[in-house]
């Protein structure tokens, strides 16, 4: 066992920290999008909703991604027990990603758009991103070295690496007229990729907890286990094919639909295995919960169910029919980004960034207070865009229908209770955040905690919060 | 069977497969290489440069503060909409677009209009919980 240099390896810490600002940044733009749906034409002149959606949307999920780069690049030097390949590559990385971020929220801030759903930036702005991710690549598969024998989270990092490239590829097919000219095809191929974008993603997080998680429990036998990677091949089915779920109502090849509906159902083996293991669950989360990156774990797996549930009835095709196009959608989305990427990578996030020079402990007042807060207020979140959406479900389908304008009136109290615990949900998060950046920008300037040496196979243990 | 081996069989066979089936896709996109008139491309490109997709959906797929725009052309008619685009709404700005590009767009917003129907009511479940238009 080599001992890692704690000063080398805090340059894939510094992901998450960039990945933490920018989840600061995406709740502030979520509560002025928030204030547009309840005060009409606010702010209309200077930063109007097509701006302010995508400044939402694409900081949070840098976040999402910065965050799983950091994770990966962080547990696979603590897995292999060796430094990453090249450093200059994890620096160049890092760089051209915070640089193309701030360049694609100055393009939103001046209304310069590229237009398409999620990636709204002028496309020029993917090439660096593209560079950034063949890197990543490059530094994963040569640090890994050998793919005999691996974990499953190893099989699921490289599936995700990979995949996300692919589908990041893909969303750009468009650019081309062969497949751009027709809206049905552009928007065939167009969730087709974005599909399996947020499934490569979330390979790289389940990937990373897993691995937390062993290292929490200190063995690796999970990880090694045939229900593993029963559980992996399961979602890298899911991931290629269930994507049609998204364009049940596009005009597009019947296949596509049934594929994916057949395919999607595949998922309630999932959801069977979290119900039977209900009860051990429990009993493990009572265990642990006073280590702070477990409380995260454990919210996430409540997450986890909920947003399966959702999604199994949404990939219904004649429930979807209800949902598809009301406020549920954006419940699913932001209940999974928030309840399973964000929370996990929040209990990642304390992991790693635990290896600091100071405690959290003088923290864990604030630190209890913003988990309570983020956690339940993210219910009422979720309960709310579940309501508005039955409302317009019910008057998509009704007629005659009444006027858009005045649908959106009646949707008005359920946007009210989405703004109040949307609020309450980022005072949370913020509580939760501060410690972690409060004690890296202390410990930054404080010399001897660069020096610091790690010795052993788990450098760091997760910091306990009573 | 060594269980490493049979994961590599299933890693493979499962990639395969998405290599094919993606490549099918491309291939026999549902509607390839028809011709289009110059307008609509224009339109799609207004359309993308002004970002309505953050607000407006197609196809249900978009943002959510205004209304599905799919069938809005035959909905409405273009005089509505071109007013529409002309003074903004409480909501909508202005983008202060020229003739040309409100053309564009509502040639556009036709041709999206001609592909199909994306009003929930049109359609029928059955039994299995497929749905049929
Ligand atoms: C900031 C959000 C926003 C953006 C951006 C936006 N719209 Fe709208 N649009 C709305 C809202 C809200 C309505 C509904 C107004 C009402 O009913 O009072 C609307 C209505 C419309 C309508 C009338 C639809 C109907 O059925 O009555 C058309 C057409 C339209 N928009 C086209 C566009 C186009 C084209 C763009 C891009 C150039 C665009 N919009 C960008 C918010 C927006
Ligand atoms: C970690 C925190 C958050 C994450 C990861 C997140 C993620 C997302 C995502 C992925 C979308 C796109 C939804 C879709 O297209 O279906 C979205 C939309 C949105 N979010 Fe958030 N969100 C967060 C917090 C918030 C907060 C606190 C608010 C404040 C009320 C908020 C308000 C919105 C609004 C208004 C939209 C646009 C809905 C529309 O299209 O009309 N978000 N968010």
């Amino acid at each position: 066992m080599v001992p890692l240099n704690n000063k080398k390896r805090t340059v894939s810490g510094l992901y998450i920290v960039a990945a933490l600002l920018l989840l600061g940044i995406g709740l502030f733009w979520g509560l002025t999008g928030g204030l547009q749906y309840l005060i009409p034409g606010f702010l209309k002149e200077s930063l109007s909703f097509e701006k302010v959606r995508p400044l939402h949307v694409s900081s949070v999920v840098f976040w999402i991604i910065l965050g799983a780069m950091g994770a990966v690049l962080t547990y696979l030097q603590q897995h292999t027990g060796r430094q990453i390949y090249s450093h200059l590559i994890l620096k160049m990385q890092l760089l051209i990603f915070i640089f193309s971020i701030i360049a694609i929220l100055i393009s939103y801030c001046i209304g310069m758009f590229g237009g398409r759903e999620y990636w709204e930036y002028p496309p020029l702005l993917a090439l660096p991103i593209t560079i950034g991710w063949i890197f990543f690549l490059i530094n994963f598969i040569k640090s890994v070295k050998s793919f005999r024998k691996q974990p499953v989270y190893v099989w699921m990092w490289l599936t995700g690496i990979v995949f996300f490239l692919f589908t990041f590829l893909e969303s750009y097919l468009w650019i081309f007229p062969y497949f751009r000219n027709n809206i049905v095809t552009d928007m065939t191929v167009q969730w087709k990729s974005y599909g399996s974008m947020v499934g490569s993603w979330n390979m790289l997080i389940y990937g990373s907890s897993i691995f937390l998680m062993d290292k929490i429990n200190n063995n690796k036998t999970y990880s090694h286990s045939n229900i593993a990677f029963i559980l992996y091949f399961t979602g890298l089915f899911n991931l290629m094919f269930n994507w049609g779920h998204h364009i049940y109502t596009l005009p597009t090849y019947a296949y596509i639909k049934h594929i994916s509906y057949a395919v999607s159902m595949t998922e309630l083996f999932i959801l069977g295995r979290i119900i039977l293991k209900w009860k051990s669950s429990v009993s493990i989360a009572k265990k642990n919960f006073h280590l702070a990156a477990y409380r995260f774990l454990i919210v996430a797996d409540v997450w986890v169910f909920l947003t399966l549930l959702l999604a199994l009835f949404m990939s219904i095709p004649g429930i979807n029919l209800y949902t598809h196009g009301t406020h549920i959608t954006v419940a699913h989305t932001m209940g999974a980004t928030i309840g399973i990427n964000s929370f996990l990578l929040l209990a990642i996030a304390f992991d790693i960034l635990n290896d600091t020079c100071r405690s959290f402990v003088p923290y864990k007042k604030i630190f209890n207070n913003g988990y309570w807060l983020a956690s339940i207020s993210l219910l009422v979140f979720w309960i709310s865009l579940i309501g508005a959406g039955i409302i317009k479900a019910k008057w998509q389908l009704s007629t005659p229908q009444t006027l858009f304008s005045d649908m959106m009136l009646k949707l008005r109290p359920f946007f009210i209770a989405f703004f109040i615990a949307g609020t309450a949900m980022t005072t949370g998060f913020l509580l939760i955040i501060y410690p972690l950046l409060k004690n890296q920008l202390l410990c930054y300037f404080k010399k001897n905690s660069k020096e610091k040496k790690i010795t052993g196979y788990y450098p760091s243990a997760t910091f306990r919060i009573e | 069977m060594a269980p490493e081996k049979l994961k590599h069989l299933i890693a493979a066979t499962l990639v395969i497969t998405f290599l094919y089936y993606s490549l099918h896709l491309y291939l026999s996109l549902p509607v390839k290489g028809i011709p289009v008139a110059n307008g609509v491309q224009k339109g799609k490109k207004v359309w993308q440069q002004n970002n309505c997709t953050a607000c407006h959906q197609i196809y249900g797929l978009g943002g959510y503060l205004g209304p599905d725009l799919t069938n809005s052309y035959t909905l409405r008619g273009p005089a509505y909409i071109k007013a529409f685009l002309q003074t903004g709404t409480e909501v909508m700005p202005n983008f202060h677009l020229n003739e040309q590009e409100i053309d564009a767009l509502l040639a556009y917003l036709q041709n999206i209009d001609a592909s199909g129907k994306a009003d929930p009511r049109t359609f029928t479940i059955n039994t299995n919980g497929t749905i049929e238009q």
